[in-house]
């Protein structure tokens, strides 16, 4: 009997190999599922999303911000005046990104290398997140204030560092956080810090497959910000229509750039001081 | 004690002989292909899938295809984003699925080298949908691989695929669906 039972158990196991029904498709290892589409597109509202462009696309981007809604119908609601951004993003990789802009804030040149180096997923391997670093580097070319002292070209520069982390917590809801560090070369005041910390948020709330509502902040850390100097909040819509895809917002900074919206925003909600402001992205493949 | 177990051994043995005699033949690919096809003035649109799980049985004719729908491929990238967020919905309705059956399953000889073809019928499922579908299949059978290939259109409306007015000139409701598996027998 003892030898029998060996010999039993394999047939046992043999049999039920052979009897399997064709409903042989559902067995199989699983995969390693990739969560997409975080955002809509590779901002929030006015700083990056963990979103990258696709390898050899270019994401074109105009960037407007008006006037004070307070300005009222003499103003047209903020319409009369603007800063903007014209600029693009470009995809090496599917993963690493760079990108070049031109406002006219403080006629500001910036570029960017964006990296995902860590992305969601499901399955065979779980990542409760995605994350990206992205470094700044902008240039103002606006002539110098006071061209009689000595005016070095370092002082034109200014760098962002930023790490995004980022989940799609369920299919209409992504949050952001995104530590933050600007560095001024130069600074107004000798009592300013050149380094200035501070931590975005972000939230993505689906409306329908297409429209989504967002909401950005981006606190800075205390007693880094002159007095006269606050954070900047933004709320809106991204609107995708298949091939473009439309950011129309209100927020209270005006320079589409992160140094500037980060650290120079002055407006403040609580005064009514609010602007209107839309991206528009279009993608071209190469 | 000895004679009895031997019997029921013996017994045993000829079961499982039987049963596996009996559904022997399950051919069986994870790569087959499904690819589709949208033609408008405006734009064509393909995209493909190379990780088809399907298998049919040589002995009944059950046929059986299962789609992830994320694992189909564009060429643009963002088409490929907004056909799983916005057509497709491919995080709520992660597969496709076709069961069916080749009616003349008999005509197929798996061990001879040769062309067959046959009237495939079944029921296909997207979205939760699931509607009636029949197509002749082309199978070939070589070195004891059997390819088979069929083609069929189907309405995305159907399947409770919305597409918005703005876009319809470049997205048609008839889409060409082209099979291509090539079968293993299952050891």
């Amino acid at each position: 009997m003892n030898r029998i039972l060996p010999l039993f158990i394999l047939l046992l196991v043999t049999s039920l190999m052979f009897g399997q029904d064709l409903d042989l498709l559902e067995e199989d290892e699983p995969i390693i599922d990739y969560t997409t589409a975080t955002f809509k597109t590779n901002r929030v509202v006015n700083g990056h999303s963990i979103e990258t462009v696709a390898k050899r696309e270019f994401d074109f981007k105009i960037s407007h911000r008006f006037g004070f809604v307070s300005g009222g119908f003499y103003d047209l609601f903020g319409l009369d005046e603007a800063t903007m951004r014209i600029g693009g993003d470009f995809g090496i990789t599917d993963n690493l990104n760079i990108g070049i802009g031109r406002s006219n804030e403080l006629k500001t040149y910036d570029g960017f290398v964006k990296y995902k180096f860590l992305r969601q997923s499901t399955g065979a391997k779980n990542t409760p997140i995605s994350a990206v670093w992205i470094s700044h580097t902008g240039i103002s070319t606006w002539r110098w204030a006071q061209p009689e002292r000595e005016n070095l070209f370092s002082s034109r520069l200014h760098y962002t560092h930023q790490l995004l982390l980022a989940r799609k917590m369920t299919e209409g809801l992504s949050i952001q956080l995104s530590p933050t560090l600007v560095h001024k070369n130069l600074v107004d005041s000798i009592s300013r810090p050149n380094d200035i910390l501070s931590i975005g948020v972000g939230v993505r709330q689906k409306i329908t497959n297409r429209i989504t509502v967002n909401g950005e902040y981006y606190y800075v850390l205390p007693n880094q910000l002159a007095t006269d100097k606050t954070n900047s909040l933004s709320l809106g819509f991204d609107i995708e229509t298949g091939g473009h895809v439309f950011q129309l917002f209100f927020t209270n900074a005006a320079a589409p750039f992160e140094k500037g919206f980060i650290t120079d925003t002055k407006a403040k909600w609580s005064d009514g001081d609010i602007r209107f402001g839309f991206n528009i992205a279009r993608v071209f493949n190469f | 004690m000895k004679k009895i177990s031997t019997l029921i051994l013996a017994t045993l043995a000829l079961i499982a002989i039987a049963a596996s005699s009996h559904s022997g033949g399950v051919y069986k690919t994870n790569t087959g292909t499904i690819d589709f096809f949208s033609h408008t003035p405006v734009e064509d649109i393909s995209a493909v899938n190379h990780k088809v799980k399907t298998a049919f049985s040589s002995a009944n004719g059950k046929i059986q295809f299962s789609v992830l729908i994320k694992d189909f491929e564009f060429e643009k990238a963002l088409m490929q984003e907004h056909f799983n967020e916005n057509y497709m919905e491919s995080t709520k309705y992660r597969t496709a699925t076709f069961s069916g059956t080749i009616t003349d399953i008999a005509k197929i000889k798996v061990s001879t080298d040769g062309t067959y073809t046959s009237q495939v019928t079944g029921k296909l499922t997207i979205k939760d949908v699931t509607k009636e579908v029949a197509t002749t299949g082309t199978f070939t059978v070589k070195g004891g691989v059997v390819n088979a290939k069929a083609a069929f259109n189907l309405n995305s409306s159907d399947y409770n695929v919305k597409i918005p007015r703005t876009v319809m000139n470049k997205i048609s409701d008839d889409i060409k669906i082209s099979i291509d598996a090539d079968y293993k027998h299952l050891h």
